[in-house]
């Protein structure tokens, strides 16, 4: 008796029509990418289900606890090889259906004969089955449709193959099946969460963060960074684009009366993530906005700054409540790195009373009297590239 | 010399010292710093606490001074924040003073504190264990391995049966870590660690918990997620990550323990006074009518060093907890020594302590 093999059910891209066998290798790419520390592993992406296996324990309670986090899975269940042996199958049933946690429920057998030659019909490996399992588990209730458990097994010719538990998986589509747009990501607990709902309809994340030193120090930095860490732990790698911020948001702040620089301040950060969107080939900007969470998000403000840019400016989080994004950042581990209490680029410089309903021809009227195109580029050309997950090495290895 | 009191404390490993050393040379900054120096250290902080974390398969660790600091937090943080659910602690009469004394100041404060008895051997009955625990018991706080005879608690049967109850378990695993595994599918929820015991430095310990919510028993700067304020040594905690992870059990010390039993066992007016079945590095004898000290002192004199039953007690006059729970007969009270090998301990220091044991018993049965 021997458990090497998982067996993966794909999520809603098993209706999606032509473009299945392209859902179906970008999940494959996937999941290879998640487990590429795994180096037993091997993955047979099938028309209607995956394989994941390894004869080695440890990767494959690795793969049971990670793969819950990829997106595009429905389902996923251990799979439980024995001998061609009634006995053996007995025995294995019972361990099978003792990983389950609670056994007072609804039960059956279910059983696939593909190899002919086994000695044994069909009724009678349902019956022996499914009778130990009962003497074993006293609580099960044999139930014929919609059983809560469902012992499936497979006689093959090389081995019987048996699974009951069955495990949830992220659901969603495949990180990359829906092309790639760009996240601002700002270290505040919206923007993360707002990724994650991307991420989860299989769109492919760039991240921008713009820093502002001296104002914003390394401890802002390495937060971000570590929200970016989170991030591309959902199947997809991401790349982090670090915009040095300081001279424009200085700028701003000569040209533009106290109450409109956040106002402002938004808009040159739509203009920066444009070009590099541009660069990068993202179809669409992200933004954490949530309506009427602070000042920049009521509807008259993202007039105001959305109207620099005809890119699509997705907000998942529009009409969420702050409660619920909560619940959501630490469902995904990112709340405790979003509360660590280090100033971002949105909250230093923030006036006293910005306006709540700016006039867009005032900012324009105001940001009009010089060209910031200089310093937009200037700050896009100078931005550091940071590729995610970053290779881990420990660089204190020989002291620990 | 031939050191054999490795339960008072040990020779600290040469890879801790270096490691203790260069932190202090590279990493000093505070690790509450934001700068890039405060940042590092942080890191390297932070990268010491996730290998103690895996290590000791717990979820939480807090780096304090040691093993009395550890279990004053345990007991005192749990105490504080759980009072409204009950105000009753249980314990054992053979306890570390750091817990027996913890305790007697939270009764001082209102709480009800139940001290187990133990047989000959020191054993708790677990049967009493589950007598003793009621509606408002809110923790149970228990060794591993006692510091002076070496009896060892079923953590891993008791840690079931408190789940189960929902009641709180601390254990004070100062003498055992790294001698003997504790099941890490039954762990308590509190773990005391010492650093010094385990070849490692003094002054660094560590209580390291899971899914318990303690309350700060010193207050400052709200270091240590505000459980246990001050500056964090970096050097300090770096030295036990290590230590820790170099702590192995040696199998020789059971054949030694063996081999010292069966020395002893031939001369007359001696006793074991470890029980059959204690911990293999620990094992303490007393000679009939002969205080312990002078054995200390005679066996000193042959550069075999051991000690009187432990080091924190050997100063006071009185005999020690421990001797009068177990009901060590009169004549033998106040004649214990304690032997207790460590990972520098060799072959040779165990033939010394015979030579030097027989010309010393010689020696006080002549006068």
């Amino acid at each position: 008796m021997k458990t090497n093999q998982i067996l993966v059910r794909y999520g809603e891209l098993s209706t999606k029509g032509k473009n299945r066998s392209s859902f179906i290798g970008r999940l494959r790419d996937n999941v290879r990418q998640t487990f590429s520390d795994l180096e037993k592993i091997r993955i047979k992406a099938e028309r209607d289900r995956m394989f994941i296996t390894s004869d080695d324990e440890e990767e494959l309670a690795q793969v049971i606890e990670r793969l819950p986090q990829v997106f595009g899975i429905q389902s996923f269940s251990p799979v439980t090889a024995c001998e061609l042996d009634l006995e053996a199958m007995k025995r294995t049933a019972e361990a099978v259906v003792a990983k389950i946690q609670d056994t007072d429920k609804s039960f059956k057998v279910s059983v696939k004969r593909p190899f002919k030659e086994f000695p044994h019909e069909k009724p009678e490996i349902m019956k022996e089955l499914s009778s130990h399992v009962l003497r074993a588990f006293p609580d099960l209730k044999v139930q014929m449709k919609d059983p809560e458990i469902d012992l499936k097994v497979e006689v093959r010719e090389e081995a019987v193959y048996m699974m009951a538990e069955v495990i949830q998986g992220a659901g969603g589509l495949p990180v990359g099946a829906g092309g790639k747009a760009l996240l601002m990501l700002s270290g505040g607990l919206d923007s993360p969460v707002a990724g994650y709902h991307m991420l989860k309809r299989g769109v492919r994340l760039e991240l921008i963060h713009f820093f502002s030193p001296p104002f914003t120090n390394d401890r802002a930095k390495e937060k971000v960074f570590d929200l970016a860490e989170k991030l591309s732990q959902f199947g997809s790698s991401v790349n982090l684009h670090i915009i040095p911020f300081t001279k424009l948001q200085q700028e701003v702040h000569k040209q533009v009366p106290d109450n409109i620089t956040m106002t402002s301040t938004r808009r040159m950060m739509m203009r920066v993530a444009d070009l590099v969107l541009n660069e990068t080939n993202c179809r669409a900007i992200i933004t954490g906005e949530s309506l009427g969470q602070v000042a920049s998000q009521t509807l008259e403000s993202l007039q105001a700054i959305n109207a620099v840019t005809n890119t699509p400016v997705l907000r998942p989080l529009i009409a969420a409540d702050k409660l619920e994004i909560i619940e959501t950042a630490q469902k995904i581990g990112t709340y405790d790195i979003s509360i660590r209490p280090f100033e971002d680029c949105c909250t230093i410089f923030t006036p006293a009373n910005p306006k709540t309903k700016p006039k867009l021809e005032k900012v324009e009227y105001y940001e009009n009297f010089v060209s910031f195109d200089e310093l937009i580029q200037e700050a896009v050309a100078e931005r550091e590239i940071i590729k995610f997950p970053r290779v881990k090495v420990n660089q204190f290895e020989d002291l620990l | 010399m031939n050191y054999l009191d490795n339960s008072a404390t040990t020779k600290p490993k040469q890879e801790v010292l270096e490691a203790f050393i260069k932190v202090n040379e590279q990493f000093y900054a505070n690790p509450a710093s934001l700068h890039a120096l405060g940042n590092q250290a942080e890191d390297l902080l932070e990268t010491a606490r996730k290998q103690l974390k895996d290590l000791l398969h717990m979820d939480k660790v807090i780096f304090t001074s040691g093993g009395t600091e550890s279990n004053n937090l345990a007991l005192m943080g749990t105490a504080k924040s759980y009072q409204h659910r009950g105000r009753h602690i249980v314990t054992a009469q053979t306890e570390h003073p750091s817990v027996l004394n913890s305790l007697a100041a939270l009764e001082q404060q209102g709480f009800e504190v139940t001290r187990l008895s133990v047989n000959y051997a020191g054993e708790i009955d677990i049967d009493e264990l589950k007598n003793s625990l009621r509606s408002d018991t809110i923790l149970v706080s228990l060794m591993h391995v006692n510091n002076e005879i070496g009896t060892i608690h079923p953590i891993a049967e008791i840690a079931g049966m408190l789940k189960e109850r929902r009641i709180i378990f601390h254990v004070d695993a100062v003498q055992s870590i790294g001698k003997l595994t504790l099941d890490p599918t039954a762990m308590p929820d509190l773990l005391t660690l010492s650093g010094h015991k385990i070849h490692g430095l003094k002054g660094s310990g560590l209580l390291a918990y899971t899914g318990v919510e303690l309350q700060a028993i010193q207050y400052g700067g709200g270091q240590e997620d505000g459980i246990r304020s001050g500056t964090v040594s970096v050097p300090n905690a770096v030295a036990l990550s290590k230590a820790v992870r170099l702590a192995q059990p040696n199998p020789q010390h059971h054949q030694w323990n063996q081999d010292l039993r069966q020395f002893f066992s031939e001369f007359k007016g001696v006793k074991i006074v470890s029980p059959k079945g204690a911990a293999p590095h620990i094992l303490a004898v007393a000679v009939k009518g002969i205080k312990g000290e002078i054995l200390v002192s005679g066996l000193q004199k042959e550069s075999v060093i051991v000690s009187t039953s432990s080091a924190c007690s050997s100063k006071s006059k009185d005999t020690s907890h421990v001797s009068q729970a177990i009901g060590l007969p009169r004549e033998f009270k106040d004649g214990v020594m304690r032997i207790s090998f460590g990972a520098f301990t060799e072959k040779q220091d165990i033939i010394s302590l015979k030579r030097a044991f027989q010309r010393v018993y010689r020696m006080i049965k002549g006068v």
